[in-house]
């Protein structure tokens, strides 16, 4: 499957598992950049690791120091290769151009990507390809 | 997003790679929110000075931009870890790492606020001007009482916003999303701030745009107002409020609060109280210290604020007034993240705070009893 049209935010290309969830994540409050895991209970993403993953989620709220914690998964290698948004926000735009991570925006009405497939974001061509 | 062509140098590289780093920032944000073009700001307010939330990761990556890179507007911070006159509970390791940072923006030439309320200490400029604040309080309570143009910046974006004087021209830098589509229709009573809290936290959690009316509040006292802009900040992407009706209504009554309250209350008693997220104003002070006047607190109180506005308040009178009924001062420091209050030392907190009682769940770890002033001042004064 590909999905064309998906907007730049930040450019670049990044392949792994996709981790899906449809629900914002608070990137200081609820990840643990030493493992890359989502320790919020109420997330459904809780204790799943984003390191290595093309990360599908509709945008970051709450802290602006979000950004500083999407870098600091970059230095300690628990960042996703790629990050797709329904919206990309502040936080997530500003945090993954400082720690080279590319991000799209999802084009309305795309299809659902299932959780695990393998996927790859090219942002530079607007493009996700998901192997079936 | 079209840059001029200073811009486009700038972004590859010809005035230093910090700059540079501005660039790709200032770009990928303007991708986001859909701007057409960069357009000047006359303020930076820049959050990720607290080791405790930008770490070693965050620390070596100031150390290295700090080197090249100048504010090039006025630019406040976000207040640290801890009050460098109080270091006694601060491990040396802690007061190192944070003095790396302080260092860095210093380097920088950053005015060293440490206040999260920067809107209560410094001149404002003119409403309708563009600024960049990251600290999202601040960013809501800018955009909805003093009518200062900014989106909900992060604390990288408004860094890149400092070293450039420059943010995109989109979303609440424009007249059109700060006209509310949602609002939130109010059936319930309002009897004090940690009611405004718990509507800000709904809020921010059901309203997607940037900005939202606030149906059945016809006015708002500073003390709710922050509040609620705290709260909205907390739980989601909105970075603005107005007071009145939009076409879409969500409503919010008692069934709402009590939901707000079961996620964030989660203590009936604290170990310590402890205030000031966002750090209090001359008006908290104040009420504060009526309220508790001529009688003691029972538990540790820690109040937390800027050195500006505790210099204020020493000046006349209610610092003294507050510490003679046992409250103690940190400076330059707030609730949130501090090693004050960790969970090594105490199992939990009580606090007026919705913004802080998400953080010292989440991020501090420690259970918080959620109580409005005059319910802490009743129960834990005498």
């Amino acid at each position: 499957m590909i999905i064309n049209n998906c907007k730049k935010i930040v450019g670049g290309s990044g392949e792994g598992p996709a981790i899906v969830t449809a629900q914002p994540i608070n990137f200081l409050a609820m990840v643990d950049p030493k493992t890359g895991m989502i320790t919020d209970p109420k997330h459904d993403l809780h204790n799943k690791s984003i390191k290595g993953a093309v990360l599908i989620f509709p945008f970051a709220v709450g802290s602006s120091v979000g950004a500083y914690a999407i870098y600091s998964l970059r230095e300690y290698g628990t960042a996703p290769t790629a990050v797709v948004c329904v919206k990309a926000d502040i936080t997530t735009s500003s945090g993954c151009a400082i720690a080279d991570i590319p991000v799209v925006n999802l084009p309305v009405g795309a299809p659902v990507i299932k959780q695990g497939a393998i996927a790859r974001v090219d942002a530079d061509a607007g493009k996700i390809i998901v192997k079936d | 997003l079209q840059l001029t062509r200073d811009e486009e140098e700038a972004l590859a590289g010809k005035n230093g790679e910090a700059l540079a780093s501005a660039y790709r920032i200032l770009v990928a944000i303007g991708e986001a929110t859909g701007a057409q073009k960069l357009v000047p700001i006359k303020w930076a307010h820049v959050s990720g000075v607290n080791y405790n939330t930008i770490g070693d990761a965050g620390a070596q990556f100031l150390d290295k931009f700090s080197r090249t890179a100048k504010v090039a507007v006025r630019t406040t911070v976000n207040p640290m870890g801890y009050d460098r006159s109080h270091p006694e509970d601060i491990s040396s390791r802690f007061q190192e790492k944070q003095s790396s940072i302080l260092k860095s923006y210093e380097r920088m030439g950053v005015t060293p606020s440490f206040t999260c309320t920067p809107y209560e200490v410094f001149s404002i400029p003119q409403k309708g001007t563009a600024v960049s604040f990251a600290e999202s309080n601040a960013a809501v309570f800018s955009n909805s009482l003093l009518g200062l143009m900014t989106n909900k910046e992060s604390a990288l974006s408004a860094l890149a916003s400092s070293v450039t004087g420059k943010a995109p021209l989109s979303d609440l830098r424009m007249e059109e999303a700060r006209n509310p589509t949602v609002g939130i229709e109010s059936a319930y009573e309002f009897g004090n701030e940690l009611d405004y809290g718990l509507l800000g936290y709904f809020t921010g959690k059901v309203v997607k745009d940037s900005s939202v009316a606030f149906g059945g509040i016809s006015r708002l006292s500073t003390i709710e107002a922050k509040a609620l802009s705290a709260a909205i900040g907390t739980s989601g992407s909105c970075g603005m409020f107005t007071l009145g009706d939009a076409k879409e209504k969500i409503s919010f009554g008692k069934k709402e609060a009590k939901k707000v309250m079961d996620e964030l209350n989660t203590a009936e008693e604290g170990d310590i109280i402890t205030l000031g997220s966002p750090q209090l104003g001359m008006n908290e002070l104040d009420l504060l210290a009526r309220l508790s006047e001529g009688k003691k607190f029972r538990k540790r109180c820690i109040i937390f604020c800027s050195r500006a506005i505790h210099d204020q308040a020493a000046k006349i009178g209610l610092a003294g007034k507050l510490e003679s009924s046992g409250a103690e001062f940190m400076c330059d420091s707030c609730t949130c993240l501090t090693p004050y209050v960790s969970n090594e030392k105490y199992d939990s907190v009580v606090s007026n705070s919705v913004k802080g009682a998400y953080y010292l769940n989440n991020s501090n770890k420690v259970k918080v009893a959620l109580k409005d002033f005059r319910t802490i001042v009743r129960e834990y004064v005498e």
